[in-house]
């Protein structure tokens, strides 16, 4: 018998991460019910279809919440404390972890429109986002 | 179910630096101490449920603890959900009970991140650690410093609940901190990550606690000394990651005490004395008014009636709480309720007839409630 050797299927993780690699911001959305989310996954958390697409964010978002990191907990941010961390919230409505860009010390800027905006850090593109527009 | 089951002896290990011991050398000391404080025999105990270590999860856990006991439980295992896992464990065991699958439960938990591994706390968050999105408080930040956006300033209460902990944990001989914190020393503590302070955070914390856990009726035919009988239970799990909160400050903690209430008959107005778990002081502020203490954004008015220290409005965590008695993950907590029920409290609250206990554990993820009466 002779062995077939398949290539190995991406998860969608790996697809997520490949389209950031080259400076897009997908997410998924389910075919079945319409929701759209992140992070990637296999089924939709909303009705448990497998049915669904990824499409590309348009880049506006806003800021759900935000923190300023005081301790480097991983030890590659050591050289850069304080360094802030948010939640926000995409136009079409999956959330996400990303950095603020130009964030003033004092300002609350939840509920505040950002733009995406990628950034060379760690070998790769990071999605972050700049907060007073382009 | 009210009042069907009792804590019937509790048990614990120092607390602080326990060095050279494994967990299941501190779950053991726990449950001896346990079983020795309900007067009853090993023979006599049927079942183990155990919340496997926060620091260093392994499997069948569960087992290996009764193995090193040479018990085999009727019933009994591992249940996890982070720290609501002890309470949860405990309504289970009497729920277990009360169907007949068991007598006598042992209930225990152990961790030492102090002097072994810390791993699970400052753990980095998958794909998103080249953001620098890395450990468990700075998940309870980003949901204080929501919290603060939509219902005004946390330094007041936050204070509040930080300095009556630390007062009853300097009363109390086993606190691992026994250091009274003043205004002035919380306002300077530093960020860690703000908006949480050092003086927000929980210790770190080696030990252990168990209880014994069997039916009213047992334990009167026993002649057990102080069963404090167990009146209500309940839990809810949040589960979503912090981010993907459609509301950042809303848990199901609100849920799980309702359970708790309605099965004890009770309203908050009734309880005399809470143990809330106090990870970070912004859990306590979210658990009092998910509980309906107060209406949500109002619980800083119970400081200037008096606030959380015994003698005033609501006292909390008698013990010293996570923040001053041990950072342990939770079952400490119960101890202290016990104590309060039975009286012996080194922070006695006066005629205190229930007290609430809450549990939770990862980011807010999991939650659970007890109601312990006389
Ligand atoms: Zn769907």
């Amino acid at each position: 018998m002779s062995k077939t050797v398949e290539a190995p299927a991406s998860t969608p993780a790996e697809t997520h991460r490949a389209a950031l690699d080259d400076r897009r911001l997908t997410y998924q959305r389910c075919r079945s019910c319409e929701q759209a989310w992140l992070p990637a996954r296999e089924e939709c958390p909303k009705c448990w279809s497998s049915d669904w697409v990824w499409e590309e964010a348009s880049g506006k978002a806003e800021v759900v919440s935000w923190v300023v990191y005081h301790t480097a907990f991983d030890k590659r941010f050591a050289g850069h404390l304080p360094y802030n961390v948010a939640v926000v919230q995409l136009a079409e409505g999956p959330r996400m972890v990303t950095n603020l860009i130009d964030l003033s010390e004092g300002e609350d800027v939840i509920g505040q429109a950002v733009t995406l905006a990628f950034e060379e850090e760690f070998d790769r593109p990071l999605p972050r986002f700049k907060l007073r527009g382009p | 179910m009210r009042g069907k089951a009792v804590i019937a002896g509790i048990g614990q290990t120092a607390f602080g630096k326990v060095p050279g011991r494994s967990t299941i050398s501190l779950n053991i000391e726990a449950c001896r101490k346990a079983v020795a404080d309900a007067g009853i025999e090993k023979g006599a105990v049927d079942a183990l449920l155990v919340k496997v270590p926060t620091s260093r999860v392994e499997m069948m856990y569960g087992q290996t603890l009764a193995e090193a006991m040479q018990l085999r439980p009727r019933f009994g295992g591992v249940f996890d959900q982070g720290g609501a896992s002890n309470i949860s464990m405990i309504a289970i065991a009497a729920m277990a009970i009360e169907a007949g699958q068991c007598e006598v439960a042992l209930v225990s938990l152990a961790d030492n991140p102090r002097t072994g591994s810390r791993h699970a706390y400052e753990k980095v968050w998958g794909d998103d650690a080249d953001f620098g999105w890395s450990s468990v408080v700075a998940g309870y930040a980003m949901i204080a410093r929501r919290y603060a956006h939509d219902y005004g300033n946390i330094d007041d209460v936050n204070a509040a609940i930080a300095i009556a902990a630390r007062k009853h944990g300097a009363a109390n001989p086993n606190a691992q901190l026994k250091l009274p914190l003043t205004r002035d020393m919380y306002d300077q503590s530093p960020w860690v990550v703000e908006p949480l302070r050092r003086d927000d955070c929980c210790l770190v914390s080696d030990g252990a606690a168990a209880v014994v856990v069997m039916s009213a009726e047992r334990a009167r035919k026993l002649g057990i000394k102080a069963p404090v009988p167990i009146l209500g239970f309940g839990q809810g799990n949040t589960s979503d990651a912090v981010p993907l909160r459609e509301d950042l400050t809303t848990t199901m903690a609100g849920g799980s005490a309702k359970t708790a209430f309605a099965m004890a008959g009770l309203k908050p107005k009734d309880i005399d004395v809470a143990q809330i778990y106090d990870c970070f002081t912004i859990t306590v502020l979210m658990t009092l008014e998910a509980y309906g203490f107060t209406p949500k954004g109002r619980l800083r008015d119970f400081i200037e009636e008096g606030g959380f220290e015994v003698g005033g409005k609501l006292p909390l965590n008698t013990s010293g709480g996570l923040l001053s008695e041990t950072g342990m993950p939770g079952l400490q907590l119960v101890l202290e309720g016990v104590r309060q029920m039975r009286g012996t409290s080194t922070s006695q609250v006066p005629g205190a007839r229930n007290c609430i206990v809450s549990n939770q554990g990862g980011i807010m993820h999991t939650h659970s409630t007890l109601i312990l009466g006389q």
